[in-house]
């Protein structure tokens, strides 16, 4: 369970978020949808673990064990993956390298893969994901196309398979037939293995079309203002933001 | 072609393996034949400082003609007479009535294990150099144990009418083609560390690759090094007849230990009508050197020239490989790597001088500063009047990995004539504090983030490099960052 208390938060001692909960059980899928700067992105990268936010108040556990406290890698090492909104080009380093670096570091010494073993399973993944087999062999986000980017998001997520995963705005920058792809491939990757539980942000109301969330959240402000089940889409569809200003 | 280098690369690999595996032993006068050891008897050491007597000691001691004795000594007037270059890095530490010009390499000079700095020892284990090759890098011993394989090589280049040996013996067998090309490319006068070259030279590689020959295997400084490869002044003559094609890589990747606080080499190479040159170095001496070192390449009508310079050691580093495109369609290329540390000052750069109409040259730079340590790029191109449809692109960045290191930037781009494309482009950055995050939002340590966005950084460099040396370079990246962070 990734559970998320009262979570108060600032950058440059801007407050930005204003008493956070939340709480993702394995296996769910949870949206939280908001419009720009209303704190989504920032409550991502806090998850994540950046250091450019200060934590005044509140607790993160990730099945009881304390997020706050931990650096980036050893929430990784935890269980927790973030699909960033701008995915890094990080030039000269091939994406196959990099990933199984990060996949063998997760892995105990007899698990960990070869070159040619690490290949297989990216193909597979890839396959998954209906991905072109030569972004395999392309610098990590160097020189991709937004979309492109949003879909190795994607293919990592696969690879490492998370307990918990945030995607932030993974949907802006996908065509609808790339959206429709990797929700599906989402949805394999939940029933196969780990339960994983996914927190969706998104400011694209289109996300209804290819996933049932379990719950949806709405957040104005750095904080959320609304909580339930798929009925809040139906209110937020016929009059926006505006009713919960 | 990119493939087929790689190519290359991997038969050249393979075809060592099987040169290991068939070699057997070999005539003994292979050593006469080929002069591979130093021919001098006894092993010898002038003393330190420098006057006209010890040249003349110098070059009496390897039984030299008047040629080259007088070439020695109007070098060492114009030595004198230069002052130090003070554009550059502080050469201060310099002192050269304290150097000892002329030490007849042999088991003398070797040291006993126990002298060889531990962090120097940590490197070779860390970077798995085998035991033989430690010690011979670090002065302990002076024989390194591939020999028997690089007979075999040089058996085989011989038989292609390829000239590859040590520079003193081949100036006792080629006379004539020393009177033609020594002191043609850098004369004594080009500068104040040329002319000590001049002066008091001792070792280095003479190769001469005839018309049409072309060679896929590397030439190997490394094969071969001995003392007088390793020299303080050794002098390196290439000469590519036209339409032939070799490559020749110096130095390791792993740190080379040496108590000789100045290492002044000149290296000339002339390239004939579509010949082709590539000339890799890996310089990784101790920082303790002051390693100031003169390249330069002329390249006649569609030739190339390929420098790759890579510099992680010494103390002060001063070095601008340099190609002279002289003739149409001549090319020229240096691509080079610097990464300082503490206490190090690598001034590197490139040098191209477009002489003729359709030349074209690329330049590119990548240089690391951390924990205090300093780069500087320092280019200098020149289009001359009448070299029409010329083209150059220059492009040098830095990456500073913490705040008490430097870099700086010296372009100089002289253009005489109206024809013509230029590019220059020039990057400073600083490691990505979100790049990091990301990269360890997947797991990685900061280390791991910061020494894979280092070895992303001098990629594009380090995939010119064979393969062996470019997995060193990545390991030795590798142990230095996990070093520097955290």
């Amino acid at each position: 369970m990734l559970k998320i208390k009262n979570l108060h938060a600032s950058i440059n001692n801007k407050k930005i978020l204003n008493g956070i909960n939340l709480t993702l059980k394995p296996g769910e899928i949870h949206v939280l949808m908001g419009p720009n700067g209303s704190g989504k992105s920032s409550l991502a990268k806090i998850l994540a673990g950046h250091q450019d936010f200060d934590v005044s108040l509140g607790t993160i556990t990730l099945d009881g064990k304390n997020l706050l406290e931990a650096a980036p890698d050893i929430r990784s090492e935890m269980g927790l993956f973030l699909a960033f909104q701008y995915p890094l080009e990080v030039p000269g380093v091939n994406l196959r390298n990099f990933l199984r670096l990060a996949y063998n570091t997760k892995q105990p010494e007899l698990k960990k893969l070869p070159v040619f073993a690490f290949k297989n399973l990216m193909r597979e993944k890839a396959k998954l994901l209906e991905l072109d087999e030569t972004l395999l062999e392309r610098n990590l986000n160097e020189g991709m196309s937004g979309g492109e980017k949003k879909k190795c998001e994607i293919l990592q997520l696969a690879v490492l398979e998370p307990h918990y995963a945030i995607l932030d705005e993974t949907d802006s920058g996908l065509d609808l037939d790339a959206l429709k792809t990797v929700f599906s491939a989402l949805k394999k990757l939940m029933k196969t293995g780990k339960r994983m539980g996914i927190l969706v942000i998104t400011h694209y109301q289109r996300i209804f079309e290819y996933i049932k969330p379990d719950k949806v959240h709405i957040m104005l402000k750095g904080s959320i203002v609304d909580s339930g089940d798929y009925k809040i889409v139906k209110k937020l569809l016929k009059s926006g933001y505006k009713h919960y200003t | 072609m990119k493939n087929t280098l790689q190519q290359q690369k991997t038969n050249s690999a393979s075809l060592i393996k099987t040169e290991v595996a068939t070699a057997v032993a070999i005539n003994k006068d292979y050593r006469e034949k080929y002069g591979f050891k130093d021919r001098i008897a006894n092993s010898t050491d002038i003393g330190a400082g420098i006057n006209k007597t010890t040249i003349k000691k110098i070059s009496a001691l390897k039984s030299e003609d008047e040629w080259m004795l007088n070439k020695r000594i109007q070098a060492y007037h114009v030595f004198e007479n230069k002052p130090m270059p003070s554009w550059g890095a502080d050469l201060n530490g310099i002192k050269f009535d304290k150097i000892h010009y002329f030490v007849k390499a042999t088991q003398n000079r070797a040291r006993s294990w126990d002298e060889v700095p531990r962090v120097i020892k940590t490197t070779f284990d860390k970077l798995g150099i085998p035991q033989a090759e430690r010690k011979f890098l670090a002065g302990v011993a002076t024989q390194y144990e591939s020999e028997v394989v690089y007979h075999n090589l040089l058996e085989k280049w011989n038989k292609l009418g390829i000239i590859f040996s040590d520079t003193d013996s081949a100036y006792k067998l080629y006379p004539e083609i020393f009177h033609q090309y020594f002191g043609k490319a850098i004369p004594a006068t080009d500068n104040k560390f040329a002319a000590l070259n001049t002066a008091v030279w001792s070792g280095g590689s003479f190769i001469y690759v005839p018309k049409g020959v072309k060679v896929d295997i590397p030439l190997q400084a490394y094969f071969r090094i001995n003392a007088q490869n390793m020299g303080q002044f050794e002098r390196t003559l290439i000469i590519a007849d036209e339409g032939s094609q070799i490559e020749y890589i110096e130095g390791c990747t792993a740190p080379v230990y040496t108590t000789d606080s100045l290492h002044s080499a000149v290296v000339e190479i002339f390239i004939k009508k579509n010949a082709r040159v590539r000339y890799t170095t890996l310089q990784n001496w101790s920082t303790n050197v002051y390693n100031l070192v003169t390249k330069r390449a002329l390249v006649y009508e569609n030739g190339i020239m390929e420098w790759v310079d890579c510099n992680l050691g010494s103390k002060v580093t001063m070095k601008y490989p340099s190609v002279y495109l002289l003739q149409p369609g001549a090319h020229g290329e240096v691509l080079s790597i610097a990464l300082a540390g503490k206490g190090q000052h690598l001034d590197a750069g490139a040098k191209a001088i477009h002489a003729a109409p359709n030349t074209s040259s690329l330049i590119q730079s990548k240089s690391i500063c951390k924990d205090g340590g300093r780069t500087s790029y320092r280019g200098m191109l020149k289009i001359l009047n009448g070299a029409k449809g010329s083209k150059s692109k220059i492009s040098c960045d830095a990456l500073i990995l913490d705040n008490k290191s430097r870099t700086d930037t010296y372009p100089t781009n002289i253009v005489n004539e109206q024809n013509v494309s230029l590019g220059h482009e020039a990057s400073v950055s600083k490691v990505n504090q979100e790049q990091l995050f990301y990269l360890m939002s997947r797991g990685l340590t900061e280390a791991e983030a910061a020494s894979l966005i280092v070895s992303g950084f001098i990629e594009p460099i380090v995939k010119e490099l064979p393969m062996e040396y470019a997995m060193e370079m990545n390991a030795l990246i590798q142990m230095t960052m996990a070093g520097s962070v955290g």
